[in-house]
């Protein structure tokens, strides 16, 4: 009987039967693994908001959320974007080459569409948590005012572009958004798309 | 019929013949219990296997009950756990026991590990039950973090969202991952939904699966002992090691009164100090959870802090986290590190001893630090402590080899 065995062909089932089964459980595990994205309830709750701007004052800061996230609109005043001059030597990305990290509007010095707003995630690029707004300047520390992250120190600038030598890796992150009229933005969607 | 109730109905060797003939049930016990001989000179070091395991069962028991009256929903597990506290009978000695228990889990754990790490327990032929071991400390660890997510306090969300942020550090599949573990774009509801399934579902079965393997490799292999030495090898005319005595009645007798201590330390917590000062239940937890708010000093729950120190040691995202995971798992490669020639704190030299304390205060001191506020002063210090724990580990191939050792004995011997 043993003789008779043909080796090939036991081989060959053996491994048409594993790869066949290994296929089947590959495609089974795709709907338990999609189970875990974001459902749709979540992506509707994740939908674009409305944020009217119109009130805000010159170095006036706003927070709002979206997607169940903070996201900081800052209004800043000519005296402010002028500082974002002073830090560029202490930053790790201050041309905002980290694509990763805002839309290409918002490529440029002061990281946004219009200069003087703001619009920033307020999670701290290291492990999340909300920075602090410190607008003071203390030119002694190199510290022309901005962002400053109480969990880890992390420090950012007033266009949310982090420093050197602290452990947030990035630039703070500068959602999708655009400008519906002068004084109401639409953050969640640009005119590419929605996040 | 008549036949067949012959053959197998006719009681001849009363009940336990009957379970007998169709479970080896005597033949398990004597083999785990009865019959497992494990060293007559076990000390003090040698409890707290046991008591892990007493612990793992409080911890399921506790945790049963609390899922009665908890409700895995974030508008209203935060009043759920106030109202175990408060509405339920007996509701808040059931939670703390399950809170003073995780604290303790991680006690006995360490404790555990750390006289594997005396005695070389870990060593030939005993590293896979160190592998196994170490799984168990994963899933422990895994276990606690998703448990800490349920109350919903300021804590529990903060603390997850600065962990989960570390996997968004993994380049390429980072920020797809932490969107899967969350299941939304931020720590949310569903993110609670699931981690209390993973705490109570997913990640007991695990640990039950784990202790089971971790058992069986442990009675194939056979208990470790305080001289480093194998019973074994010394066997009696009946086949038994001269040096070893059934685990029961023998060690389950010493064991109970390791457990009635346990119990006294346990309680004192449990009815006197349930938070203990903010250590085995943190302040800011008495809140309920607000993603517009970052608690002024979020620090995890004391048994993460040593590794959480390392990880703030480093200004540097990727890097922290690597170290970070490389803190947890070096551990696994102690049986490959340790080049000695004895296995035993007993008959090691002056260096390994120096080595072992030096390790000792790194960690507690990485404990220590991880707690306090991220200021450059404890910053340099947790840099200055990661080294010393990391060089425990990676040099260790060379100080134990260098190492000068005293002659094993024979047959273990007693001390005090």
């Amino acid at each position: 009987m043993t003789e008779d065995v043909d080796r090939n062909r036991r081989h060959f089932l053996a491994v048409a039967t594993a790869v066949t089964g290994g296929a089947g459980i590959a495609m089974v595990a795709i709907p338990f693994l999609a189970s875990l994205k974001p459902s749709a309830r979540a992506q509707a709750q994740g939908a674009p908001v409305e944020v009217p701007i119109g009130s805000l004052e010159p170095g006036e800061m706003i927070r709002i959320v979206w997607r169940g996230k903070l996201v900081f609109v800052l209004r800043r005043s000519e005296e402010m974007l002028e500082r974002l001059s002073a830090t560029t030597e202490f930053l790790r990305d201050p041309d905002s080459e980290e694509v990763e990290q805002q839309p290409e509007y918002a490529v440029n010095q002061h990281r946004s569409v219009k200069p003087e707003f703001l619009v920033l995630e307020a999670a701290c690029t290291h492990l999340g948590c909300i920075p602090l707004s410190q607008f003071d300047v203390s030119p002694a520390e190199n510290w022309f005012g901005g962002f400053y992250c109480p969990c880890h120190g992390s420090r950012f600038d007033l266009a949310g572009r982090v420093y050197k030598g602290v452990p947030a890796p990035t630039n703070l992150r500068v959602p999708p958004y655009r400008f519906l009229q002068n004084d109401v933005i639409l953050i969640g969607i640009d005119n590419t798309g929605a996040a | 019929m008549a036949r067949i109730e012959s053959e197998v109905g006719t009681p001849q060797g009363g009940f336990m013949k009957w379970i007998d003939d169709r479970f080896p049930f005597t033949a398990t016990m004597k083999y785990h219990v009865t019959e497992y001989y494990a060293s007559k000179n076990f000390n003090f070091w040698y409890v707290f296997g046991v008591l892990s395991m007493f612990v793992l069962v409080m911890q399921f028991i506790s945790g049963i009950f609390l899922t009665m009256n908890y409700k895995p929903d974030a508008a209203e597990a935060f009043a759920s756990v106030e109202y175990i506290m408060r509405d339920v009978e007996w509701g808040w000695l059931i939670r703390y026991m399950h809170s003073t228990g995780a604290s303790f889990m991680f006690i006995v754990v360490f404790l555990h590990m750390f006289r594997a790490m005396l005695y070389g327990s870990y060593r030939k032929p005993r590293e896979l039950l160190w592998i196994i071991g170490m799984m168990i400390f994963f899933a422990l660890m895994a276990e606690a973090f998703a448990g800490y997510l349920l109350p919903w306090g300021q804590m529990s969300y903060w603390g997850a969202q600065v962990i989960i942020s570390l996997f968004g550090a993994i380049p390429f599949i980072g920020d797809a991952l932490v969107e899967i573990i969350r299941g939304d774009y931020s720590i949310s509801d569903i993110t609670l939904n699931r981690f209390f399934a993973l705490h109570v579902i997913v990640i007991p079965l695990a640990l039950i699966a784990l202790v089971f393997v971790h058992i069986v490799a442990l009675h194939e292999v056979g208990s470790s002992n305080p001289d480093g030495i194998e019973i074994k090898n010394k066997k009696g005319p009946d086949g038994i090691p001269l040096d070893g005595v059934a685990f029961h009645p023998y060690h389950t007798a010493k064991d109970l009164v390791a457990i009635i201590i346990f119990l006294m330390f346990f309680s004192a917590v449990m009815f006197f100090a349930p938070d203990l000062g903010g250590y085995f239940l943190e302040h800011a937890n008495f809140e309920p959870a607000n993603m517009q708010v970052t608690p002024e000093h979020i620090a995890p729950i004391w048994y993460f802090t040593p590794f959480y120190a390392i990880l703030r040691a480093v200004p540097n995202k990727l890097w922290g986290t690597i170290l970070f995971a490389a803190a947890v798992m070096l551990p696994i490669f102690l049986p490959w590190l340790d080049r000695s020639r004895v296995s035993s704190i007993r008959y090691r030299g002056w260096i390994y001893k120096m080595a072992l304390t030096l390790f000792v205060v790194s960690f507690i001191s990485l404990g220590w630090l991880g707690m306090q506020p991220a200021e450059q002063i404890y910053v340099v210090w947790a840099r200055i402590f990661a080294v010393m724990y990391f060089a425990f580990f990676l040099l260790m191939p060379y100080y134990t080899a260098i190492d000068k050792t005293k002659p094993v004995p024979d047959r273990v011997v007693y001390h005090g």
